[in-house]
């Protein structure tokens, strides 16, 4: 019996050990960033743009604004599309009689999840040859966009799925029984109480573009000036780290645009997770 | 024209437009395919691609295109990262959703979601300020700290979230029946979770490190930033053949994003191979993976 | 008819309350269980029965915010005080939902006798087989005990239950619910069974079919939830007298079906 406990003593304890590794190896990356980061920023910092040189001297500043435009962008061209496909594969082909639609169905999800799984370096390698080169529009944001779009469709379409599939039954019959059709009932019912569950998607998907380096590492050119136009190129605050380490080495700038970079995620993560408690309060 | 007809309009042009919308992932893909397919044409034509597939050399500027050092490269970053990631993850896994009260688990999950959400970019950062210096004190013939070693640390931090994730849903998804089963025979709860728990569960684990593995495979800048890119088939710097983990290396996605912007002609095709091949490994990877958990969820 | 009186107990809750966090589910219960009869818990859901058959075993342990008073008994020895891994091995228990683990017929049987230090091929072997052949499942599995657990049919996926829970050669089998998830035919076979098994074991069932209650057991208990929604004890005695002169009116309306 003894022997008994003790092995589930042992594995026991191995396996606390291993949840605080996990714990100790994020506060130990954030902490890092944020302890050598931090004491860099000041408002000047955020308020004035790179001038190149040898130490990286300057702020953050067009890279912020570049960062905002690829959000926009990318949203504008990944939101429609990826919440219309959300709302074909949950309210339109459900118990579908049609063989037609079932096969389109299952292609659309084999497209969803396959995308899913291509690495960003692809994706920035299609944007390079496509927009950028066959397209001619060149390193831009339009180009990032576009290429970074192909990212963040299927984070869309899945939160989406979610927060339609949790929409009551009831919503939709009552909504139908009273002569709307489909589509009255997505947009006039359905959609509004999804509201706060694809929020967080789109969210979700603002975070990634934030992160993303190797994408826009092929496509967005990286001049550090701010961009004046959908044709600009431009760099993201991420691929600003990148060349503050790389090229410039100046680790201090890096740091501190890494420190900007991780409270940013933080500050989304904290957001997604407010939104959705609350949503299971509501449900709950 | 009455509303009712207008109406009925409305929903047709509603549902063409979703469907299409519905089916532009499986068209982003098939452009993603084609377009990389063209452009490596000329490089596979010319080349071949069992020559690019066997050959070490990459040397655009003398017309030598192997890929196999960033194939080893990879692979090896792979392996090393499995070998560090695994244990933890999954250990992290099977306490949160067995072990761990509710408010330790209220702290380690959002940590984990936390090690997820942040960008690549930083952890490429972290890895040269504080993995590569560490590495560096090791002392072997050639060591900068730049390497396998260094992108494999890195990269195991980086997987780590993947794989707690979905190997922790998969012990959550065994039915509760197993457990009291086992718990009334009078197991104690290490032997229910041993012995049955983490059985039943192991197709869903296994498809985790999987999907992991596909993960890993594909990063890039992180990569990039502590791997060294020196174009070699990494081999031991020392006697120990462990110490193959201190050579430096590229990956295959390393290799495409470092010398994309400036090549041209056949290096340009080149590198688009170097991307469908990439392609086609890593689709292999997940589709096995997805097949493996279908395989359990049928089980 | 059988007299409690005569009986000799083998279990017994004691003025016994069972509480989730705030919530008391069970109120002051007392009764016990007499070595080799068969006694039913019986009442409308949400009762309790369930729950107290649990306390039995202490299964209640595994569900956080659960605290007892009152005492359960074991030959005499408080379990709460007992080692719950010994507890178990001799307080077996047998689950609504028939559930083998994804293993082989084999290891499904062997999987108690290795935890508690059978390891011998030979000795499981016989340990199986002669496991098997009281639950009345030997015949039709003596040549495929390699086959997963899984592959047999639900009232067979029960047997085999059974026979996993006698292999640790428990002193009492707790069921609950037993044959609920199965046909009448698998139904039929797993009573006959339990009449089998009574010579062997003390047996307590919940069921919340009254006929099972009265085809098969020799006492009967019934519970029903008071105006706080906690379960009571309303009336405990042998079969025969519960169904036929209830002392009290609410068993006797429940008995004919007027409620629950």
């Amino acid at each position: 019996m003894n022997k008994r406990s003790f092995a589930q003593n042992t594995a026991f304890g191995i396996f606390w050990l291993t949840g605080a590794t996990a714990v100790l190896i994020m506060v130990f990356v954030v902490g890092y960033i944020m302890v050598k980061g931090l004491p860099g920023i000041s408002a000047d910092f955020f308020t004035t743009s790179p001038r190149g040189g040898l130490s990286g001297e300057g702020g953050i500043y067009s890279t912020i604004v570049t960062t905002f435009y690829m959000i926009v962008v990318t949203l504008a061209f990944a939101t429609p599309l990826g919440v219309g496909a959300a709302i074909y594969l949950t309210e339109y082909s459900a118990n579908t009689e049609s063989r037609v639609v079932r096969k389109l169905v299952i292609l659309a999800r084999f497209g969803v999840e396959t995308l899913a799984g291509v690495p960003s370096i692809i994706f920035g390698l299609f944007g390079y040859a496509l927009f950028v080169t066959a397209l001619n529009m060149g390193f831009s944001i339009l180009s990032a966009s576009l290429a970074g779009a192909c990212l963040i469709i299927p984070v869309i379409i899945r939160t989406t799925e979610e927060a339609l599939k949790s929409v009551p039954a009831g919503y939709r019959e009552g909504s139908l029984a009273l002569g709307a059709n489909r589509w009255e009932t997505t947009w006039k019912v359905v959609l509004p109480a999804a509201f706060r569950g694809i929020s967080t998607g789109v969210l979700l998907s603002a975070g990634r573009i934030v992160s993303e380096t190797a994408i826009f590492f092929v496509t967005l050119g990286g001049s550090y000036r701010v961009p004046h136009s959908l044709m600009s190129g431009g760099r993201t605050m991420a691929l600003h780290v990148y060349y503050l380490a790389m090229e410039t080495r100046a680790f201090d700038k890096a740091m501190s645009t890494a420190a900007v970079l991780v409270g940013m995620i933080i500050l989304m993560n904290l957001i997604i997770n407010t939104i959705t408690s609350r949503i299971s309060a509501k449900q709950g | 024209m009455t509303p009712g007809i207008r109406r009925t309009g409305i929903e047709k042009t509603m549902k063409m437009v979703l469907m299409i919308s519905a089916l532009a992932s499986v068209l982003i893909v098939l452009l993603i395919f084609l377009f990389t397919a063209k452009e490596a044409m000329p490089a596979f034509r010319e080349i071949g691609i069992g020559k690019m597939l066997s050959d070490t050399t990459w040397r655009p500027g003398n017309n030598q295109f192997g890929i196999l050092a960033m194939i080893a490269g990879s692979g090896l970053v792979t392996l090393g990262a499995v070998f560090i990631g695994v244990p933890l993850a999954l250990g992290t896994a099977v306490f949160l959703s067995e072990i761990a009260p509710l408010w330790v688990a209220k702290i380690v999950r959002p940590s984990i979601e936390l090690l997820a959400g942040i960008p690549s970019v930083v952890y490429g950062l972290f890895g040269m300020v504080v993995i590569v210096p560490w590495v560096r004190m090791i002392p072997a013939p050639g060591n900068t700290g730049y390497g396998l070693l260094s992108a494999s640390i890195v990269l195991a931090v980086m997987v780590l979230p993947t794989i707690a994730n979905i190997s922790e849903f998969a012990v959550r998804s065994v039915p509760r029946g197993y457990k009291e089963g086992s718990m009334a025979l009078g197991a104690t709860k290490w032997e229910t979770i041993s012995r049955v728990i983490i059985p039943a569960a192991k197709p869903g684990i296994i498809s985790a490190v999987v999907l992991g593995l596909g993960r890993a495979l594909g990063e890039t800048i992180a990569m990039i930033m502590v791997i060294g890119n020196s174009v070699i088939l990494p081999t031991p710097v020392t006697s120990n053949p462990l110490s193959i983990f201190l050579s430096r290396a590229r990956t295959l996605t390393g290799n495409i994003a470092v010398e994309i912007s400036y090549a041209t002609g056949v290096h340009e095709s080149a590198l688009f191979a170097t991307g469908v091949i990439l392609f086609i490994l890593i689709m292999l990877v997940n589709s096995s993976a997805r097949f493996l958990m279908r395989k359990g969820a049928r089980s | 008819m059988s007299k409690l009186e005569t009986e000799v107990t083998r279990m017994k809750a004691e003025d016994y309350c069972l509480f989730y966090g705030n919530f008391r589910a069970l109120n002051n219960i007392s009764i016990e269980i007499p070595t080799n009869r068969i006694t039913a818990f019986i009442g409308p859901s949400g009762c309790g029965k369930s729950t107290l058959l649990r306390s039995f075993n202490r299964m209640n342990d595994l569900i956080p915010g659960v605290t007892t008073t009152g005492t359960v008994y074991l030959d005499g020895r408080n379990v709460a005080q007992e080692d719950v891994v010994e507890l178990r091995k001799n307080v077996g228990m047998v689950f609504q939902r028939p559930n083998p683990f994804p293993k082989s017929i084999f290891d499904n049987v062997a999987y108690g006798p290795r935890l508690h230090g059978t390891r011998n091929r030979s000795d499981l072997a016989v340990l199986v087989e002669k496991s098997l052949k009281r639950a009345a499942l030997w015949e039709e599995v003596k040549d495929d005990l390699h086959k997963s657990g899984m592959s047999l049919s639900g009232g067979q996926q029960q047997r085999l239950c059974i026979a996993r829970a006698i292999a640790v050669e428990p002193e009492v089998i707790l069921m609950d619910e037993p044959a609920s998830a199965l046909d009448p035919v698998a139904t039929l076979r797993i009573e006959e069974l339990m009449n089998e098994l009574k010579k062997n074991y003390t047996i307590a069932i919940v069921t919340h079919n009254m006929q099972q209650a009265g085809r098969v057991s020799d006492y009967t208990a019934f519970l029903l939830t008071d105006e706080n929604r906690a379960g009571n004890l309303i009336e405990f005695g042998p079969t025969k007298q519960i169904f036929t002169t209830p002392s009290d009116s609410r068993t006797e309306d429940y008995i004919s079906g007027r409620f629950g």
